[in-house]
């Protein structure tokens, strides 16, 4: 169910780099039969044998010439941040149980050579889905078999909650990995906030992003607990300029201003973590915020469309500002009508919201929308599931949501529920290296 | 009276002994060199368990155990790491039960249990002798057979117990029908996955209201439930409790005569902890009297007999496997130790949804090592 229709590459945009250099089966992988270790799936040897092949030079991926094409899981960041933002969201947090961080270790390894493997359009295990012993338990579910890779992303972060003595992990918290302060009229809900890990499965085809999550949950009974997962469709933020810029739940266009692939020096300055930040095991990594955000649709729907563009600062139709005709024109916060009002409210949201309200802080939002079902009243529970990378969120989501929180008219129609901050470490460099190797060295 | 049962895992830790158990117990009244052919006479009371030999011959041993105390006892042979090789429960005050044992040569322990709790009173039992060394095919058959010797144990209690509660509801005792539910309740549900290889005799015994099709007869032990705790009234319950003990009956001598499989042993332990994962974490079993977390140890219980029955083919074929089995059984078994209650356990509505997550967690934990033990056996 695409909104939209597939967009152009841009002239000169980067070629789509589409599969693995050693996953010699080529595209469109089926995962049948896949039966072979290949080197993704090869054993995950213990830390110091990462190969010195640099990836640091790799162009960004613009998109994959089809949706069901995979991306590379190996970079120098993680896929699933600046890839361009696919349609469908499974987000898992865990809870860790075992108490030894050799465990820990393995799992994070175990997990590397599984996300290797699902992300190439291949099964879980080595045997898959039907290839292993009759009497056995499959050591993959199932449900993604004949399915292609579908641009699945897996991308693992590490909450502030992992950095406490049980894994001596407390002198490696990083600064920027500070408590999210309370913010005005959040009614945030213990049981599905925070968490030690989470993993991020985003991909074209929803089945495939459960198949993922769940396949990695399987994989962690004894050592982790799933604490919460949330799942959600229809991207609200486009990441890629090669992409139309989509809508939330209240109808409007989401993400116009958002941080794009393309902005190479921005993304450098906002997004990535770098060793002068203070953490060298985060270099390359990246801070990711999520906020569940429910909204009370029925009432919103209810109000005037002048009220509902006069409160985002846009129009809906275009998405452009107001007093402007196009998507992508200037925001101008100085214009004033006839009767000397600013055309774009005082408290606007994207007034409130934009960089130059916070000492050019972005942010690179990656959002989804979700809709659970029904709240017993009635009503949908609906709304957005917001995530947002950035490099510092003390001085990037901290910063904006401060600002929200105390005077957005928006407010009336939403209720933040849930909130989650994950340290985002840099990415898997090959089939020798896994998720979070430099933070346990 | 109510008998005071305590479930323990003690009973069926899976984790290697030390040679000998107790220090404590009193030297066993025995001479040396093996006993001469006949019956073992163990003289049991609340402190001691005087076996009269402590070597006998390989193959067949009738121990016949007389309880001179004041509390029911239980008699137990172990095999290394606390493996049942036999096993009598509910031997009353005064009563003398026999127990027939089939031991190859090795060295064992018995155990006397006075008020059925703990690690009971150890003496080591050698067994020498000719035997001979078990091919693979051989090991599985000991499996099976030690499986079909714990199963027989149950089934022999579980129709003293169900005899009890089904007495107490005929007489309209309600508050010792109610004790009796959930004792009675833990033969039945350590040995379920066998009870279910009978088709219509395990929902005849267990079915839930929830489970009835339109027009379905429902009887067993919810029925009653439902009468002791929500209708309060057992005065026309008298040939649903008649019915209960036929049934379980007829399934006791059903599952005595059952052919078994190691795959069976395996894929019991499985059901058993699904049936934990399914209707025990959720509260669905017990919706009346939510004494879930009896059922919850008995499978547990049971699911650890199952494997334990396995262990010596899984020590040959995967003996990381059973590292972690040992593991993952422990945690669950702590995880469950701590809303151990008096005699029993919490009920279920006294569990937050954390503790309950908690536990949930723990059979996650060992489901899964566990469901890859059938693909062991079936090399």
């Amino acid at each position: 169910m695409s909104k939209a229709t597939e967009p152009e590459r841009p002239a000169g945009g980067a070629e789509p780099k589409a599969t693995e250099p050693e996953a010699g089966e080529g595209r469109r992988m089926s995962r049948r039969g896949l039966f072979g270790l290949g080197a993704a799936g090869a054993a995950v040897v213990g830390a110091g044998a990462v190969a010195a092949r640099s990836l640091l030079d790799e162009p960004p991926v613009a998109h994959a010439s089809s949706a069901s094409d995979p991306y590379p899981f190996y970079g120098q960041h993680q896929a699933g941040i600046v890839t361009p933002a696919q349609d469908r969201l499974h987000f898992v947090a865990f809870d860790v149980t075992t108490e030894k961080r050799a465990e820990l270790v393995d799992l994070l390894q175990e997990w590397s050579a599984a996300a290797a493997r699902l992300t190439q359009g291949k099964e879980a295990g080595s045997y898959g889905a039907v290839g292993g012993a009759p009497e056995a338990a499959p050591d993959d579910t199932g449900e993604a078999l004949g399915l292609p890779a579908s641009g699945l992303t897996l991308t693992i972060g590490f909450g502030p909650s992992l950095f406490d003595d049980r894994f001596g992990l407390a002198a490696k918290r990083p600064a920027a990995l500070a408590d999210l302060p309370k913010f005005p009229g959040e009614q945030l809900i213990p049981e599905i906030s925070g968490g030690d890990i989470c993993v991020q499965a985003c991909a074209h085809d929803p089945q495939v992003a459960v198949h993922a999550i769940r396949n990695l949950a399987r994989i962690g009974f004894g050592r982790v607990s799933v604490r919460w997962s949330q799942l959600g469709f229809g991207r609200t933020s486009s990441t890629s300029r090669a992409q139309t810029t989509p809508r939330n739940l209240m109808g409007f266009k989401d993400g116009t201003n958002n941080l794009k692939l393309e902005d190479a020096d921005l993304l450098r300055e906002q997004l990535w973590a770098n060793a002068q930040d203070g953490s060298a095991w985060m270099a390359g990594g990246t801070y990711m915020v999520t906020r569940k955000i429910r909204m009370m649709i029925e009432t919103w729907d209810r109000t005037s469309l002048l009220e509902q563009e006069q409160i985002i600062g846009r129009d809906k139709g275009e998405g452009a500002p107001l007093g402007k005709k196009r998507e992508f024109d200037t925001l101008d916060f100085t214009a004033k009508t006839s009767d000397g009002q600013p055309v774009i409210a005082a408290d606007a949201h994207v007034r409130l919201a934009h960089p130059s309200f916070h000492g050019n802080a972005h942010l690179l939002r990656r959002g989804y929308n979700f809709v659970d079902g029904s709240d017993g009243l009635g009503r949908l529970d609906a709304g957005l599931f917001f995530i947002a990378y950035q490099r510092d969120p003390r001085k990037q989501f901290v910063s904006v949501q401060m600002s929200l929180a105390k005077t957005d008219p928006l407010n009336e129609y939403i209720k933040h529920v849930s909130s989650g901050l994950f340290a985002v470490p840099p990415g898997v460099r090959d089939a020798g290296d896994y998720w979070g190797r430099t933070l346990f060295d | 009276m109510r008998t005071a049962i305590h479930l323990t895992f003690g009973a069926l830790a899976l984790a290697g002994l030390t040679a000998c158990g107790s220090g404590a117990a009193p030297a066993p009244a025995s001479s040396s060199g093996p006993a001469a052919p006949g019956k073992i006479a163990v003289a049991a009371n609340d402190t001691e368990c005087k076996v009269a030999a402590s070597e006998v011959a390989a193959g067949t041993t009738t121990f016949a155990i007389t309880n001179g105390g004041s509390k029911v006892t239980e008699f137990y042979v172990y095999a290394p790491g606390d493996r049942v090789m036999a096993e009598v429960e509910n031997i009353v005050p005064g009563l003398t039960r026999e127990l027939i044992a089939e031991l190859p040569a090795g060295a064992y322990e018995t155990a006397c249990k006075p008020g059925m709790v703990g690690k009971g009173i150890r003496n080591p039992l050698k067994v020498t002798g000719e035997h001979k060394k078990l091919t693979a095919d051989a090991k599985l058959a000991e499996a099976v057979a030690s499986y079909k010797r714990y199963v027989k144990s149950q089934t022999d209690t579980l129709l003293v117990k169900t005899q009890e509660f089904v007495d107490a509801v005929k007489a309209g005792k309600i508050e010792e029908a109610k004790a009796l539910y959930p004792v009675s309740r833990t033969y039945w549900e350590r040995i379920e996955p066998v009870a279910e290889i009978f088709g219509d005799l395990d929902p005849a015994i267990d079915g839930r209201e929830a489970d009835l099709a339109e027009g379905d007869e429902w009887t067993g032990f919810h029925k009653i439930e439902k009468d002791l705790w929500i209708h309060k009234d057992v005065s026309k319950s008298g040939p649903m409790a008649d019915k209960l003990i036929a049934d379980v009956k007829t399934i006791v001598d059903k599952a005595n005569a059952a052919e078994l499989t190691p795959l069976h042993l395996a894929n019991g332990a499985k059901e058993l902890l699904d049936e934990v994962a399914t209707g025990k974490i959720t509260g669905e079993e017990d919706i009346w009297s939510h004494t879930d977390l009896w059922d919850f140890a008995a499978n547990l219980q049971g699911s650890k007999a199952a494997v334990q029955s396995l262990r010596p083919v899984l020590e040959e074929r995967a003996p990381d496997l059973v590292k972690t089995l040992d593991e993952k059984f422990a945690a669950a078994e702590a995880a469950l130790e701590v809303h151990r209650k008096g005699d029993g356990w919490q009920l279920h509505n006294e569990l937050s949804k954390a503790e309950l997550k908690s536990l949930s967690d723990a059979i996650n934990a060992l489901g899964e090592p566990i469901s890859k033990i059938a693909p062991v056996v079936a090399k």
